[in-house]
């Protein structure tokens, strides 16, 4: 992965306004260059740190508790990157033509290009979905929404809530639900109690982030909170809205009535871009997902094109911070420039660090690996063409499929607006175990431009066309 | 009724916006999403199931919050701010398409 | 189908025909070869059905086509009409009805003649000046001056009839092997001997349907023919409510359209470009303009938001008709590619004339159009042209 330094011109690109998308600007500043800084939000902060509208007056203690500093540090970043970087906000990069961005800024529905000769990726993550029954019901969000709703809207998913699935997340925005002042009716981790256990050993490694895990669930508990372990989620229940969550654990049905409920299992990169940037995947163990690969400084495979933060992996927001510098130290050194190189080192070894307590992590809130095994036929898969678990354990069986994109093909799953964001990793979860390989073996669906929904009035030249100019004079093609 | 509940900032200025015709009250900041489900529980249907739906990720990924303004443009719910008399559908627009049997 | 043995981990097979390609065309000659109770080794290098077969704009139109293919189009038209008992699925096969819009008096006047021209194959064509076009699609903008439609063209979805094909042979008795590139191919006289990476097949005759490469494999057997790939361009959009009642094509090129039961509006328009010999993606000028001439047409996409875009790898012969018959070079050998981006209506017929071919020695449906020898006094022609200009 060597990306050469030769004249290189334009100013670096970075697509996210997040952790490391905001580190890679400073860093870039701070080395005299004035990046283009692309985002679809309206402010800085990315998800985890995301910043509420103009006019919200809850100070940062309340939206991020311990991470109110980090938070603060990150928008104060962001605030001083302001005239300091080409920052265009509100804009979504739908794709991507040789050396060129497609971009549309979203509020206008403007298209504009972005020519690049160095673009960093920090294009971070949405929660991984494992469906269930009744799982598209008005009142079931993920874990990221119901966080959302509280830290942007100062709104809660209902007035009675059930958090469930597995992850840091799950006892954090229990938390942050409680203190608001949310009723919060349970707690349903799908790992065994004893899988805490046996990876806080190894946690202990990062002793802040493991205190912060046990404080979490120590004070929920301390106000009596319900949370019950090995708890998998059977179904949503109600009509036209959620009215109550039924779960199985040991062997045992159990039903709680509930207004909102949030759910996930950790989280999953946004790679599309990388995808369609032609970077090379390979599959991570760590993660269960194919991955654009990077090296120790970020570089992809291909040249002039990096990644930093959650997109490539997950790592959790320290790490992002620290991925977006080391990207941006790899963009200098690039471009010939000299950079600090015990910081690079140092930055280095954090990112180790990380990764061994992530692994750790992952023993204590495990992938349900049974979900595709008992998942029922009747559960709607795909949300947006819905098409159900039973369909696609069907054709999978009927056409002996063993690839992602052709169960695509046959299934639609994948093919709705979201593109598989939600469904695309269960669906593989059940391919692999419908075709009998591997999760790697059963493939990733190829991302496909546009990215997100591209609209029709892009074009708003559209009365200037002349019928007699035409795309090309050729036969139509079957 | 709505489906989300507020918790705090009730502090900011109201808005006037229609929903499906009707003026309703939002405040400034609001969401489209957060507008629409503190006055009903759904923000559209899903056109194969017929069934409600909500928004589900919040984050502009699952492009299941997507609602009509009255030119029938379509607008992102859970990122598009309200704004003072902004009019949107959930329901079927009576103007564009005839309603086929009961209003839902 | 005789397994003859297995030297170490090489699998070796001795069959009647050999196959290479599962497209449409490939696969339907497996399907018609084993309803005539010929055995079949079919060779896809990828998936079947997976490549241009599958990922195509899915028209299944006759109107607009070269005279010379409207009587395999007109043979194809009835095959279509029984699909769900050839196949076992209705492939979301619709006779929506074709129609394809003029933009000028040029346009219209073109049209004309080909109505002229195709009823002479009994294939009845309506011209629509603009009054009626205005009343039976009012969903489409004035900018269109008239149109000419046929009512029994329609479309289907490729994704599920393509593969539905090979899925149909193989349960007639077919052996497809998918994810089986061929590496090379020789003829010791009497046999075919077709090499790939973990099996060897042999047969007495070979037939040739590896579309937008189909030209290398003439190639081994001496037989030129001036392929060049090209990449359309295709877009579909979100589910909208259904106003596209007739798939649409446009005299002279430019875009075409058509909307599925689910309300998805498949379009297709310009020229994508190659990222390796095998893929392509669409081109964001071609897509802008695609979009532009669309919503230009149909008011009601105004709204809309595209979802996906995709190319693929067609095969363009500059005559625009495919090489379809026996080879010239080589006995047993007989080819079906090159369809110039229009393969997926007659594909069915392809296979039967293709199956007749090898079992009668003869078909009815008249193909001389399409033969592989047509291109010998013309690629002499270009290669002379070539040396004089001193371009390669």
């Amino acid at each position: 992965m060597s990306h050469a330094a030769s004249l290189t011109t334009l100013p670096p690109v970075i697509v996210g306004a997040g952790p490391a998308g905001i580190r890679a600007a400073e860093t870039l500043v701070r080395a005299g260059l004035r990046p283009v800084l692309i985002d679809e939000a309206a402010k800085g902060g990315g998800q985890i740190y995301r910043q509420q509208p103009d006019g919200f007056q809850r100070p940062a203690k309340a939206l991020y508790g311990f991470e109110a500093s980090r938070a603060e540090a990150i928008h104060a970043s962001w605030r001083a990157l302001l005239d300091q970087v080409d920052y265009r906000p509100h804009t979504l990069v739908w794709n991507s033509e040789g050396d060129e961005l497609d971009l549309l800024q979203v509020r206008d529905q403007h298209y504009d290009g972005q020519p690049w000769q160095q673009l960093i990726l920090a294009t971070g993550a949405t929660d991984r979905i494992l469906p269930f029954s009744g799982w598209t019901l008005p009142g079931v969000y993920t874990l990221g929404a119901a966080q959302i709703a509280l830290k942007y809207q100062a709104t809660a998913i209902g007035s009675r809530v059930v958090f469930a699935g597995t992850g840091p997340l799950l006892y954090l925005i229990a938390y942050q639900y409680a203190k608001a002042g949310v009723e919060v009716a349970a707690v349903l981790d799908s790992a065994p109690f004893s899988a805490k256990w046996q990876a806080s050993a190894s946690m202990l490694r990062n002793p802040p982030v493991f205190a912060k895990g046990l404080w979490y669930l120590g004070w929920l508990k301390a106000r009596g909170i319900r949370i019950e372990y090995d708890a998998h989620l059977l179904a949503a229940s109600g009509e036209q809205r959620l009215d109550g969550v039924r779960w199985r654990q040991q062997g045992q049905e159990h039903q709680l009535d509930c207004e909102g409920l949030g759910f996930g299992y950790a989280l999953r990169s946004e790679t599309q871009l990388a995808d369609i940037l032609d970077c090379r995947f390979a599959f991570d163990e760590l993660n269960r997902a194919w991955l654009p690969v990077r090296d120790a400084m970020g570089r992809s495979s291909r040249d002039g094109v990096y990644l930093a933060g959650d997109g490539a992996g997950i790592m959790g927001a320290d790490a992002a911070e620290w991925a977006g510098e080391l990207a941006a130290l790899a963009v200098l050194q690039d471009r010939g420039m000299s950079v600090d190189r015990a910081r690079i080192h140092q930055l280095q070894q954090q990112l180790q660090r990380t990764r061994q307590f992530r692994e750790a992590l992952e023993g204590a809130f495990p992938f349900p690996e049974q979900w595709a095994h008992e998942v029922a036929d009747d559960v709607v898969l795909c949300r947006c063409e819905n098409v159900t678990v039973g369909e696609v354990r069907a054709l999978i069986g009927e056409l002996s499929l063993q690839d992602m994109n052709r169960l695509k093909a046959h299934s639609r799953v994948g093919m709705g607006r979201c593109q598989g964001r939600m469904c695309g990793l269960a669906a593989t979860e059940l391919l692999a175990i419908g075709s009998g390989q591997s999760v790697a073996d059963a493939g990733r669906l190829r991302a496909q431009a546009p990215v997100k929904p591209l609209p029709y009035a892009i074009t708003p030249t559209v009365q200037q066309w002349s019928p007699s100019l035409s795309v090309a004079e050729e036969a139509e093609h079957d | 009724m709505s489906l989300i509940k507020r918790v705090a900032e009730a502090q900011r200025p109201a808005v006037t916006f229609h929903l499906n015709g009707q003026p309703c009250q939002a405040l400034a900041g609001d969401t489209l999403l957060t507008a629409i489900l503190s006055q009903q529980s759904y923000l559209r249907r899903n056109e194969f199931s017929g069934q409600p739906r909500a928004g589900f990720c919040l984050m502009g990924a699952c492009q299941d919050c997507w609602i009509k303004d009255a030119q029938g443009r379509s607008l992102r719910a859970c990122s598009t701010l309200v704004e003072a008399g902004m009019s949107v559908w959930t329901d079927t627009q009576p103007s564009t398409v005839q309603p086929q049997g009961a209003a839902s | 189908m005789t397994d003859i043995h297995t030297p170490g981990s090489k699998r070796t097979l001795g069959t009647d025909v050999i196959i290479i390609g599962g497209g449409i065309v490939g696969a339907s000659a497996a399907l018609a070869l084993r309803q005539k109770g010929v055995a079949v080794v079919l060779l896809e290098r990828d998936f079947c059905g997976s490549r241009s077969s599958g990922i195509n704009y899915g028209g299944v139109r006759r109107q607009g086509r070269l005279e010379a293919q409207l009587p395999l189009s007109q043979r194809a038209h009835h095959i279509w009409a029984r699909l769900p008992e050839l196949i076992g699925i209705d492939g979301e096969y619709v006779r929506s009805g074709h129609l394809k819009l003029g933009v000028n008096e040029r346009d219209m006047a073109s049209l004309e003649n080909y109505a002229q021209m195709a009823a002479r194959y009994e294939l009845p064509l309506e011209i629509l000046d603009q009054q009626s076009l205005r009343r039976r699609f009012p969903w489409i903008s004035p900018t269109a001056l008239g149109g000419s439609y046929c009512a029994e063209d329609g479309h289907a979805n490729p994704r599920l009839v393509s593969p539905a094909f090979a899925h149909a042979a193989r349960r007639r008795g077919a052996q497809i092997f998918d994810q089986t590139p061929v590496s090379s191919i020789e003829h010791d006289g009497q046999r075919f001997i077709v090499e790939c990476p973990q099996l060897q097949v042999r047969a007495p005759l070979l037939i040739n349907c590896a579309g937008a490469w189909g030209h290398r494999i003439a190639e081994w057997f001496d037989e030129q023919v001036p392929l060049q790939v090209s990449c359309p361009n295709m877009t579909v959009t979100e589910p909208l409510p259904l106003f596209m009642d007739a798939s649409i094509g446009i005299e002279g090129g430019s875009i075409y359209a058509r909307q599925v039961s689910r309300g998805n509006c498949v379009i297709g328009g310009g020229q994508g470009y190659t990222t390796s010999d095998t893929t392509a993606r669409p081109g964001r000028e071609a897509i802008l303009e695609l979009m532009k001439i669309a919503s230009a047409l149909f008011p009601a996409l105004a709204n809309a938001h595209l979802i996906r875009f995709w190319s693929g790898i067609e095969g363009n012969i500059p005559d625009r008709n495919p090489v379809v018959g026996p080879s010239h070079t080589t006995p047993g050998l007989f080819h079906g590619f090159g369809f110039c981006g229009a393969g997926f209506q007659i594909g069915p017929a392809v296979g039967e004339v293709l199956a007749e071919l090898i079992d009668d020695g003869h078909t009815p449906t008249p193909i001389d159009a399409f033969a592989i020898n047509r291109f010998s006094t013309a690629s002499s022609t270009l290669m002379s042209t070539c040396i004089v200009s001193g371009d390669e």
